[in-house]
């Protein structure tokens, strides 16, 4: 497999320009830290040079913001991870922007280091961090260098990643992967077993730090109504704060039941969340329920599916068997 | 001091087709069911949106019942068909958060079984008062 | 100067807890670190600062302000203000006490808020020097010193021990009232733990952050820089830099209507949000890119002009480990300042 490197990724992307197929490109824009990458528009040489950067925390999920830069003049250049090729066609089905706007090149992924788990086990100050193999070698404020094995500060969602398959690229670099048996309805499974009050008690504990900034809504890719329900004054539930318990489950279950059937589990969701709650149960809670009462469904596998809430067939479950079978 | 007898407040959301109508027949037929249910009309069943069910239960509602026509039967032609699968995911989640799965429904009545919605909302009262109280889906600050 | 053993901590909290609420940092789930009130067995946290700001003891998320209750044609109104209760917050950095002098000038300047004064009121302040700032800190480039932050009280916490201060007469009443555990004590181990503090402020990342750019009367120098569309262009309009910013005090007042009265209460809100703005002629800033200017141009230049010069940031850094795309204030001052700001 070609390793994907930002040498590799800055020169395809300085070729796509030179040659016109693209007159910007979407990429990482360096931080003042290893870790705080942040999305930029790149239009010339001199700034990719400058600022373009590929490495271990560039996990952002660049489809969403292909809805806004479709928009512009000319075609935009987007690096798409296998995960996040899946969220491209889900926006695709939905008509949300054109592709030929897009000139999508899939890069193969191993999966992307999260910050905050470095924060947790390492040090609280961090000053870098370099791929060293399978480790990561961090760099502290206080304690100097210290190696740790990749796989225990990979993101939650790479750990149990879904597919290493692009669903939709233009051009690939490196050989594509093999979608996956990942063991990510395990959380969902454990939780199912649990009595419903302990499952009560655990999501209390975690809903009850939701601050509502309403990160996990507008980072989402499914999540791309020009007004939301939550932020509509006429709507009724408008709520800019929590004030009652209740509002924070009634925030948490819309959010992840408007986007049931259409989530592809990028868990973009999760990794924005400032207060780790594990928004990505809700969403595969889902998932692992329309697998199992109407069969198996990956969002934005293929282009134009159509999702399971507008769907039906005459020989569903009732409501009272699904509540049942869920506990089984 | 005379200590009330509880009674669960029920809200069912009836489809205006069949569910209504077969309610109504009920009512024609003297057939007795609690009081504290109360109906709310809607244009079909798969009107009812998630929201609807969450907001009753914040408003102090202690079960939330959806009615509908048959599977087949709608008078547009597949609507309940959308509510069924919508709600096997909602109740599916709402048991999740750990939320009793007894307080919410879905039964399936046609104009003509005024006798099955009075037993359905007969024996959904009974289980629903046996839940008592909806303490982990209520907003305080609707407390009377 | 008083000092307590580390091992001694619970029956300090146990007293204080004795006459006011306590509140302490207390670790959770994956770092996380919240303020949380101390009950025998709470313990104080280790982390450098809490993911929320202390902000939320005067100036609370929501808060009820008042309740009507209509019946006939009588309206009822019912004071249900909490605020009433003294309280104590321990360990609270030298940045999120700078806050509390950002926030008073907007909230205890005429009209007075009464419910943020009256907490102001009855809270006690001790406050916690930083052993060890983390990379994303620069309160020393708003003038602040975390070896020594300000507070009723000041605290240090060594390996063994904790050394307290007094500052005002409320913190002196709060030292008095648990000089039962705690001894007299010289100064010699605090200046050294200040010195070497201020040794590793001078080693940040971002120590050479400077607000030289910025300040009074510099409007017309930004708002129309070029710099704010690149600097916009992906931020997601959540409220995640506003709802961990301890300076951040903007609300908005709402009703509730629970079905048998009204609620009336108030609520952080952003002004990184779209309906921000919304008022009955209209929106008056309908793109990200202006609600994205205002909230930076009002903590480093319009805040500053209507305060002597006085910038509403403390170099806390929550927004640098929590922003979603990772932009903030260091990157929008490093962009506009040019250069020098590098």
């Amino acid at each position: 497999m070609q390793k994907v490197t930002r040498e590799v990724l800055l020169e395809k992307a300085k070729a796509l320009l030179a040659d016109g197929t693209v007159n910007r490109v979407l990429g990482w824009k360096k931080g003042e830290f290893t870790y705080d990458v942040t999305p930029a528009v790149f239009t010339t040489v001199e700034e990719l040079d400058k600022d373009f950067v590929y490495g271990e925390f560039c996990g952002a999920n660049f489809s969403k913001y292909l809805v806004k830069e479709a928009k512009k003049d000319g075609k935009v250049l987007v690096f798409l991870k296998p995960c996040d090729t899946y969220s491209f066609n889900q926006l695709l089905t939905e008509h949300r922007f054109d592709k030929e706007k897009v000139y999508a090149v899939g890069i193969p992924c191993d999966g992307m280091v999260d910050i905050d788990k470095i924060k947790e086990t390492v040090s609280e100050s961090v000053l870098g961090a370099t791929r060293d193999g399978d480790n990561i070698v961090v760099e502290t404020l206080y304690d100097g260098k210290k190696t740790v094995s990749r796989e225990g500060v990979l993101a939650e969602r790479c750990l149990n990643c879904k597919s290493k398959k692009h669903v939709y690229y233009d051009e690939l670099i490196g050989d594509d992967g093999e979608v996956l048996d990942s063991n990510r309805f395990d959380e969902v499974e454990k939780l199912e077993k649990m009595s419903a009050d302990e499952r009560y008690a655990f999501w209390k504990n975690e809903l009850s730090r939701c601050i509502r900034c309403n990160a996990c809504r507008d980072i989402c890719p499914a999540c791309t109504c020009e007004k939301c329900v939550f932020g509509n004054p006429n709507s009724g539930v408008e709520n800019k704060a929590i004030s009652d318990s209740f509002e924070e489950k009634m925030f948490h279950i819309i959010r992840a039941f408007h986007v049931a059937g259409r989530c592809t589990d990028c868990g973009e969701c999760s990794r924005v969340c400032p207060q780790h709650i594990p928004l990505h149960l809700l969403n595969r809670k889902f998932i692992k329920d329309i697998n199992s009462f109407y069969g198996d469904y990956q969002a934005g596998e293929e282009i134009g599916s159509r999702a399971p809430l507008v769907n039906y067939t005459k020989e569903d479950l009732e409501p009272s068997e699904a509540v049942n079978k869920g506990d089984e | 001091m005379q200590v009330e007898e509880y009674k669960p407040l029920i809200v069912a959301f009836c489809c205006n087709w069949c569910s209504y109508a077969g309610a109504d027949l009920a009512g024609n037929n003297r057939l007795a069911y609690p009081a504290d249910v109360k109906i709310i009309r809607v244009p079909c069943s798969c009107r009812v949106n998630p929201m609807f069910i969450l907001r009753a239960f914040q408003r102090g509602a202690d079960g939330v019942i959806l009615c509908g026509c048959h599977p087949g039967d709608c008078h547009y032609t597949s609507g309940n068909y959308f509510t069924r699968r919508r709600m096997a995911l909602l109740f599916s989640m709402l048991d999740y958060l750990g939320i009793e799965k007894e307080r919410t429904r879905v039964e399936w009545v046609s104009a003509a079984e005024g006798a099955k919605f009075a037993a359905t909302m007969n024996d959904f009262a009974q289980t629903v008062a046996k839940l008592g109280k909806n303490k982990r889906l209520e907003d305080l600050r609707c407390r009377k | 100067m008083r000092k307590i053993s580390l091992s001694n901590l619970d029956k300090l909290f146990a007293l204080i807890a004795e006459n006011a609420k306590l509140y302490i940092p207390v670790d959770g789930k994956n770092g996380l670190a919240s303020f949380k009130l101390w009950e025998d067995g709470v313990q104080m946290s280790n982390a450098l600062n809490t993911t929320r700001s202390a902000k939320d003891f005067f100036f609370p998320q929501t808060e009820n302000l008042m309740e009507f209750k209509t019946q006939g044609k009588n309206i009822e109104i019912i004071d249900n203000r909490t605020e009433k209760e003294d309280f104590v917050v321990f360990g609270v950095r030298g940045c999120d006490v700078k806050s509390f002098e950002i926030l008073d000038r907007v909230f205890l300047s005429e009209p007075i808020d009464t419910y943020y004064a009256s907490r102001r009121e009855k809270g006690v302040i001790v406050s916690l020097a930083c052993g060890k700032p983390a990379e994303t800190c620069f309160c020393k480039t708003f003038g602040i010193d975390p070896s020594s932050p300000a507070g009723d009280v000041t605290a240090w916490k060594t390996e063994t021990d904790l050394y307290l201060k007094a500052n005002t007469e409320k913190g002196e009443k709060l030292l008095k009232a648990v000089s039962s555990v705690t001894e007299e004590c010289g100064e010699d181990v605090v200046e050294e733990q200040k010195k070497a503090i201020n040794a590793i402020m001078d080693k940040l990342p971002l120590k050479d952050l400077s607000t030289e750019k910025f300040g009074a009367g510099k409007t017309k120098e930004y708002f129309d820089s070029p710099a704010w569309d690149e600097l916009s262009s992906h931020c997601l309009g959540c409220g995640t830099c506003t709802f961990v910013c301890p300076t951040c005090q903007c609300y908005d007042i709402k009703d509730f209507n629970t079905g048998n009265g009204v609620k009336r209460f108030r609520c952080w809100d952003s002004c990184m949000y779209s309906d921000f703005t919304l008022m009955a002629h209209g929106n008056s800033r309908l793109s990200q890119k202006e609600r994205f200017r205002q909230r930076f141009m009002h903590k480093l230049v319009y805040y500053p002009d209507n305060n002597d010069g006085m910038f509403s940031c403390v170099g806390c850094g929550r927004c640098l480990a929590k922003c979603p795309i990772s932009m903030n204030i260091v990157k929008v001052m490093k962009t506009l300042g040019g250069k020098e700001n590098e």
